[in-house]
């Protein structure tokens, strides 16, 4: 019997249309907070008020307060700058290449990934500037002009080098999610029936009035931000490596560091999107848009870049022996058999082996299974970062030196702040912002909605042609930026013409 | 009536109505006012209108009003209404004086800046100490800064006038005297003659005055065998230098045994290799691991109980060889043949040998003599005709001074620079005697144990402050001038006591006299006295010639078979071993922060007490280090934590004197950090000696642990090719412990452009060879750079700030268990677990490691802000004002060298050692900023000596010659094992180092290039020695 293999699983499951879409995501922005939000948020705050609290006798005793010595200078806080780093990645990896790649099943994460993103550098952003002896002092670190006469910063250090990767890959991630928000403020607005809040939502919307040349310009921006910003992903983390890598310390100065890093930084941003949107599809009713198959995706995902780290892991260790350098050979069996080896074998076991239960189709389409992974790698990961700087610093070249580690309350207290700022962000935007880019879902809606396979078949089986369907792939392709669809040729309507409707549009003003 | 009043006007434009006039007539003010130039002041282009006028104005007004809101802090300055005439401020004044830290009294030359010592330094003149202070020295200035010390005399400790002090004591004191009661006078060793001349004429004064002399760690015993057999009560004159071979039975000569500058002066001066062939051999016979037995070419261990049988079993040999009788009967072996191979070579080396020991058994001491005797040591390396006078303490007059107050027999009791309460073995025997004692005075410089028992505290004054002398040497006359006017109401004793004996007297007047009587005479250089007290002040000491050593022979007042038969102990169980600690010593400075905090070099532990016990011992008792255990032992109980110490006897426990102390907290704010317990109640008093090793033990675990304050954790080296090592005949081979070429020597490459040194390019070369840990450069380093005291908790917390550290690692003495590069790891997990490791026998070597100055520094180019900038000599320089602490350079450093300010320890109070005590800061060095929090800092090759030297050369109108930079730990190391210089200079001694066949870096493959050359320790094998 002939069978024909469906082209792909479709995005968007279950009965719905541009004004169900509409509804449904804006539907909780638009309500009262609900009382789990409160109690959620006033946790978040809470943990960051205590946090800060924290910050501030840190602030006013010194780095002492911390666990770190004469031969650890960095543990706690570079790992957690370089973990949240990391899971700033699947943001940008999401909205930009995805796009690039005209992987539809984006549409439905890349605004929430993006946003954690831009939380999390945030809370990467605290440490490397309080991690300073001399906080207040350390704008030094910027290139500014003063009257001290041609005093720079140091051009060749790589901390030097992360200031610019990281203050470049804010800015633009917080551009490109502010772009890629804005029609959906629009919708919000059009929706509202608030004076104040219309007129603030239309601010913020830039008076957004959903023309094509609006449209136009809306497409090209998120192409240029899109091209900008693939390579970044493969920068920032680059360089964050670079930290280490230009270093003289066995274990850090390694040139596998710069892909291994990105791979690692991919791997810990998609576990993050899945422990979040796991739970916010669920909370906010979103399983329409945020399906199995999403969670199955980013799971694939997560095998794929978790075997890289895998295979980085192994490739350490065989180049420490075939170096024939002592002092190499040694920091890696003390990663693996010193005295801190639990933290060792903890990164291999949640970042090397769990994420191999993924080849089980049915493992990775449990989204509770999924989520206590993802959890795991999030685990694995942090692991990964403290394995690098602690294990590596702790006993390097004169054993004489060679000391412990141990954390204070002070620096898992600074851990635990950058949660409860995370979260407080995160639970904010989930309240007042749409977390599913409407105008984007809208736009795969009919090409993936759920259904027959062969309705989303062109020129492949019966239906050769479909007026409608052509629609669909021209926006489609339009909002993946591919420009014009092969389909259009034969239409007789297109983007360009004065009665052309824009579908997604039509969702936002619906209610009018 | 309006017509008939008259028209005033005032001018014709008025009358007349002009247009001019008219325009004006409703101004105010008629002319135009100076509005644009309220404040002319052309002479300085200053010209300002109304309004800038009215900006000045609040300006200055709101100014002068913020300005008034706080309180000006009040500022002291040094009130110079009239300035001393050597004074300039900024300007460093040296005086020479002696070191009085401990009895063997080195000359000094202390640094003062503006009225205040800072900094101690060896006397560079001085034919005995050369240059050289221990850390206990260094240590000394700060403890003249210490607000421990008594600031007034008490009476039964309530403060008092020094003149109502002098009646009431006078008044007691002749009552005494009147009614013939006995007054004993009761010091340290004292060999200043002046002093000695005080204390001669306080006896004429008080015919039943007696002056006991009393050691915490005592050499008695030598004094009084030396008078048994060759009829002098001395310690003899130890002449290392002229020596082949030295064989030491326990004492820690290097360390802490009677004068360690200068013994360790003359044993890295016999040890020197490079210049000359063959090198003193040196056999150390030890229970537990000490500086010098870490130092020995060969060293062997045994328990205290079998000294006696080691001394004979050598004896005997010895006798053999000389052919002269036995002395009892033993034939002990210790670590295969090392007793009988150091008989042969000491045989071998007759004349040229000296054998020592640190036990106050007589019969020790005398067995020791004749074997000294017999190899015609006497009068060649051992000199009893210019003795030593750094021990002059009696056991024996102790004993009996103590029974004589428990007996009611004494009447009076001054107590000056000894605290029997603390160190007498049986203080609570001592104390009871005190309290019958009538009138008790001490010269203490606080209340400590003995203070408590006193009726009077007249105390005396710091040596920097004093008026004195010491004569170390026979012959050699160190002088001690004051640095600074007493700090405190204090008083010289001396002046104290010439008070007592109603001839008050400037002290300063009276060792004038004294010397014009004595010493003056004895010289000929200097025709008036004046000019020859001048000199002798400003060169800080005098020496006599010698008296001609001769060959003394054994007499027959000491019955040799006799003291043998005596000498003979059966050791049971666990046996008690009592040390000094390097810089702790007997206690007299544990109130001294930097001293506290220095590491014991064997053990690396700072702070606190601990009793260290044998490997396989712990291990067969299941315990580990920071076990707390309690000892017990004649009746007394201490709770200690344990350390496994590699090379300490098994079945021996051995526990540091100067712990325990029992001051309250205004005395001793340091000493009450410490935790410990004294050690000095396991001393036995054993006939007229007190025997310090040797009692039975019992050890019970206490189920608890405390955590010590360790500076180093890892003890092995890892078969890292950190420390060189080479032996003389490998060396006479050309094999200077530099590893073999694997296919040829790679040139390192550099991606960046090589600096260029044009001017000066400082280097640092460390002799592991003359190296023997002691510390010294640690402390001379700590004054020198003001680097903070962070106290246990952070040392605990491995943040010690020393910016200069000695790494101290284990090897096994069994070379055939070396294990090989690169295996090391695996190869010492194999031998432990098949207990293949003999912990008793093993070598130990030390590396002084401090910033090496990287031409190709790793710290430099990771800095974000720069803060570290590579000087055109050389320096790697941490610039304080730019650092923000990123903490990446002490990351990338792979010699961790680099110390991060955690906190602020110049303001935050839990570090109440020396920067937050207002007194205590007075020590600090001017020239060398003290570091804010958050920032990294490291040695600077102590950069300010080096501009010092730079000027000084400058305003002489000369070039810089090398010697004119010295830096502190090089300027204080007693082993002379430090040089630092200018490697462009070809004739300083630094560039011939440099090129020395010996001389290594560490870490050179990373390509850093440290401006630090090693010399390779040479280290003879037994196989060598026979």
């Amino acid at each position: 019997m002939h069978y024909e293999s469906p082209i792909r699983d479709p995005w968007i499951v279950g009965k719905t249309d541009y004004t169900t879409i509409s509804n449904e995501i804006c539907g909780p922005a638009e309500a009262e907070p609900t009382k789990w939000w409160y109690m959620g948020f006033t946790l978040s705050v809470l943990v960051l008020l205590y946090g800060a609290g924290v910050l501030t006798y840190y602030f006013f005793t010194g780095v002492g307060t911390w666990g770190l010595n004469k031969t650890i200078g960095w543990a706690w806080d570079i790992t957690n700058f370089v973990w949240w780093i990391g899971i700033g990645h699947a943001g940008t990896l999401i909205s930009a290449i995805l796009l690039i790649f005209r992987q539809e099943w984006r549409n439905s994460i890349n605004r929430s990934a993006e946003a954690m993103t831009i939380f999390a550098v945030f809370c990467a952003g605290v440490f490397p500037v309080l991690h300073m002896g001399r906080v207040w002092d350390g704008f030094w670190v910027l290139p500014l002009p003063n009257d001290l006469g041609p005093l720079w910063p140091n051009f060749n250090s790589a901390l030097l080098w992360d200031v610019f990767a990281i203050s470049t890959y804010l800015t633009v991630s917080v551009v490109f999610w502010y772009t890629g928000i804005i029609p959906d403020l629009a919708t919000l607005r059009d929706r509202s029936t608030k004076k104040l809040r219309k007129f603030t939502l239309n601010f913020f919307s830039f008076g957004w009035n959903g023309s094509v040349r609006h449209w136009n310009r809306f497409e090209l921006v998120s192409l240029i931000l899109a091209g900008i910003s693939t390579p970044l992903v493969l920068s920032v983390h680059t360089i964050v490596s670079f930290d280490f890598a230009t270093s003289v310390i066995p274990g850090w100065h390694t040139t596998i560091f710069p892909p291994y890093f990105v791979a690692g930084a991919i791997f810990s941003g998609f576990a993050m999107v899945l422990s979040l949107m796991i739970i916010a599809r669920k909370v906010m009713g979103l399983e329409k848009y945020i399906t199995i198959g999403h969670i199955e995706a980013m799971a694939k995902i997560i095998t794929l870049t978790g075997s890289m780290v895998g295979i980085a892991y192994g490739t350490e260790f065989f180049i420490a022996w075939y170096s024939g350098d002592p002092f190499e050979q040694f920091a890696f069996i003390n990663r693996a058999f010193g005295p801190y080896a639990w933290a060792y074998w903890i990164m291999i076991s949640c970042n090397v082996i769990s994420p191999q239960l993924f080849w089980f189709r049915k493992l990775r389409r449990d989204p509770t299974f999924v989520w206590i992974l993802a959890v795991f790698v999030n685990i694995g990961m942090w692991f990964e970062r403290f394995v690098i700087i602690v294990i590596s610093l702790h006993r390097d070249f004169l054993p004489s030196s060679w000391a412990m580690y141990h954390p204070t309350w002070v620096e898992i207290s600074i851990y635990l702040m950058t949660f409860g700022l995370f979260m407080s962000c995160f639970l904010l935007f989930a309240k007042y912002l749409p977390v599913v880019a409407i105008a984007e879902v809208k736009a795969i809606l009919k090409s993936t909605r759920g259904g027959k396979p062969e309705e989303a078949m062109i020129g492949r089986g019966k239906q050769d042609y479909d007026p409608e369907l052509a629609y669909r792939l021209v926006m489609a392709a339009k909002a993946n930026g591919k420009g014009q669809g092969h389909a259009v040729a034969e239409h007789d309507s297109n983007p360009g013409d004065e009665n052309y409707i824009n579908p997604i549009a039509q969702g936002g003003g619906e209610n009018e | 009536m309006e017509n008939n009043k008259t028209q005033y006007w005032k001018g014709l434009d008025e009358l007349h109505g002009e247009e001019a006039f008219e325009k004006q007539r409703y101004n105010e003010f008629a002319e135009k006012l100076p509005l644009g130039k309220v404040i002319t002041e052309p002479e300085m282009g200053l010209t300002a209108n109304r309004r800038d006028f009215l900006k000045f104005m609040g300006f200055s007004v709101s100014a002068a009003t913020l300005a008034a809101c706080t309180t000006t802090p009040v500022k002291k300055v040094i009130p110079y209404i009239i300035k001393p005439i050597e004074i300039d401020p900024g300007v460093a004044n040296y005086y020479a004086t002696t070191c009085s830290g401990c009895a063997a009294n080195c000359s000094l030359i202390v640094k003062t800046r503006e009225g205040r010592p800072i900094k101690i330094e060896g006397n560079p003149e001085s034919s005995f100490n050369r240059g050289g202070v221990c850390s206990v020295g260094q240590g000394t200035v700060l403890s003249l800064y210490d607000s421990g010390r008594m600031a007034n005399p008490t009476k039964d400790k309530k403060d008092i006038t020094w003149q109502d002090l002098d009646k009431e004591v006078l008044e007691k004191l002749k009552a005494v005297a009147a009614s013939g009661g006995q007054i004993r006078i009761l010091t340290g060793t004292v060999n200043s003659p002046s002093t000695l001349a005080v204390i001669k004429e306080f006896i004429a004064k008080y015919p039943t005055a007696k002056h006991v002399s009393y050691d915490a760690v005592s050499s008695s015993a030598l004094i009084e065998a030396n008078r048994q057999a060759f009829g002098k009560a001395v310690v003899p004159d130890y002449k290392i230098e002229n020596a082949k071979m030295l064989v030491s039975f326990g004492a820690d000569f290097l360390g802490t045994w009677i004068s360690p500058v200068e013994y360790t002066k003359q044993y890295s001066a016999a040890r020197k290799v490079d210049d000359k062939k063959g090198m003193l051999y040196h056999v150390q016979f030890e229970s537990t691991l000490t500086l010098s037995g870490s130092n020995a070419d060969l060293r062997a261990v045994l328990a205290p109980s079998q000294y006696g049988d080691a001394l004979i079993s050598l004896h005997n040999k010895v006798a053999e060889l000389a052919g002269r009788a036995k002395a009892g009967d033993s034939s002990l072996e210790l670590m295969g043949n090392s007793i009988a191979l150091t008989a042969k070579n000491l045989w071998a080396n007759r004349g040229k040998s000296i054998v020592i020991t640190d036990s106050n058994n007589i019969d020790h001491q005398l067995i020791v003599a004749s074997i000294n005797s017999m190899l015609g040591n006497i009068g060649t390396t051992i000199d009893l005709a210019n003795p030593s006078f750094q021990r002059t303490g009696n056991d024996k007059d102790m004993i009996g001074l103590v029974n004589d107050m428990n007996d009611g027999k004494v009447a009076a009791l001054f107590i000056w620079d000894t605290n029997p309460s603390y160190t007498y073995p049986d203080s609570k025997k001592f104390n009871d005697g005190v309290k019958k004692v009538g009138l008790t005075v001490s010269f203490g410089d606080r209340i400590n144990e003995t203070g408590e028992q006193v009726q009077f505290m007249a105390p005396d004054n710091h040596f920097l402050e004093s008026w004195g002398d010491a004569e170390p040497k026979a012959g050699y006359m160190s002088l001690t001038q004051p640095t600074i006017s007493p700090i405190f109401q204090t008083r010289q004793a001396q002046e104290s006591l010439l008070a007592w004996m109603e001839k008050p007297m400037n002290y300063h007047d009276y060792i004038q006299n004294h010397w014009k009587e004595n010493c003056f005479g004895k010289q000929t250089e200097h025709k008036t006295f004046d000019d020859f007290w001048v000199h002798t002040l400003e060169l800080g000491f005098m020496k006599g010639a010698p008296v001609t050593a001769s060959a003394e022979s054994f007499g027959a007042a000491a019955n040799l078979s006799t003291a043998a038969g005596r000498a003979k102990a059966a050791g049971t169980g666990i046996e008690v071993i009592l040390y000094e600690k390097v810089s702790i010593r007997d206690g007299k400075e544990a109130n001294n922060p930097w001293l506290q905090e220095v590491p014991d070099p064997i053990s690396k532990i700072s702070w606190d007490n601990y009793a260290l016990v044998s490997p396989k011992w712990a291990e067969e008792k299941g315990l580990n280090d920071e076990d707390v255990v309690e000892i017990s032992a004649n009746g007394y109980k201490v709770n200690l934590p344990i350390v496994r110490q590699p090379g300490q006897r098994y079945n021996t426990v051995a526990i540091a004197f100067g712990y325990g102390r029992t001051i309250n907290k205004e005395a001793g704010k340091v000493v009450a950090e410490v935790k410990g317990a004294n050690a000095y109640p396991f001393a036995q008093i054993s006939g007229d000696s007190i025997i310090y090793n040797g009692a039975t033990a019992t050890i019970t675990g206490k189920g608890e642990t405390y955590p010590l304050a360790f500076t180093q954790t890892h003890h092995h080296m890892e078969g890292r090719d950190l420390i060189r090592e080479t032996t003389p005949s490998r060396m006479e081979k050309g094999d200077f412990g530099q590893p073999e070429e694997e296919g040829g020597s790679a040139k390192m490459i550099s991606l960046w452009q090589d600096y260029r040194f044009p001017g000066h390019h400082w280097g640092m070369a460390i002799d592991l060879n003359a190296c023997t840990g002691c510390n010294a450069c640690v402390v001379s380093c700590n004054a020198e750079n003001n680097v903070a005291v962070v106290g246990k908790d952070e040392v605990r917390r491995r943040r010690e700030m020393h910016w200069m550290r000695i790494d101290r690692y284990y090897a096994f003495g069994d070379t055939e268990k070396e294990p090989k590069m690169h295996d090391g790891y695996k190869d010492i997990d194999a031998l432990d677990k098949e207990k293949k490791i003999d912990y008793e026998n093993v070598k130990v070597v030390f590396q002084p490691l401090t910033c090496q100055h990287c031409s190709n520094a790793p710290c430099e180019t990771v800095c974000p802000v720069n803060a570290i900038s590579h000087s055109s000599e050389g320096l790697n320089q941490q610039v304080y004002n730019r650092c923000v602490g990123t903490r990446y350079c002490a990351n990338n450093c792979p010699y961790k060298v680099r110390r991060f300010n955690w906190f602020k320890y110049f303001e935050n109070d839990k570090f109440d050692y020396t920067m937050t005590d207002p007194l205590a800061r007075m020590v600090l060095n001017p020239d060398v900023v003290v570091r804010s929090r958050g920032v990294m800092e490291k040695c600077s090759f102590c950069v300010q000596r080096i501009q010092a030297g730079k000027l000084k050369a400058k305003t002489e109108r000369r070039g810089l010659v090398d010697g004119d930079v010295k830096t502190a730990c090089q300027q204080t190391c007693p082993a002379n094992a430090i040089v630092f210089g200018d490697m462009n200079d070809p004739n300083s001694e630094i560039s011939k180092l440099v090129v020395n066949k010996r001389g290594y870096g560490i870490l050179t493959d990373l390509n850093v290039r440290p401006n630090i050359t090693y010399m390779s320790k040479v280290r003879a094998t037994p196989e060598q020695l026979s």
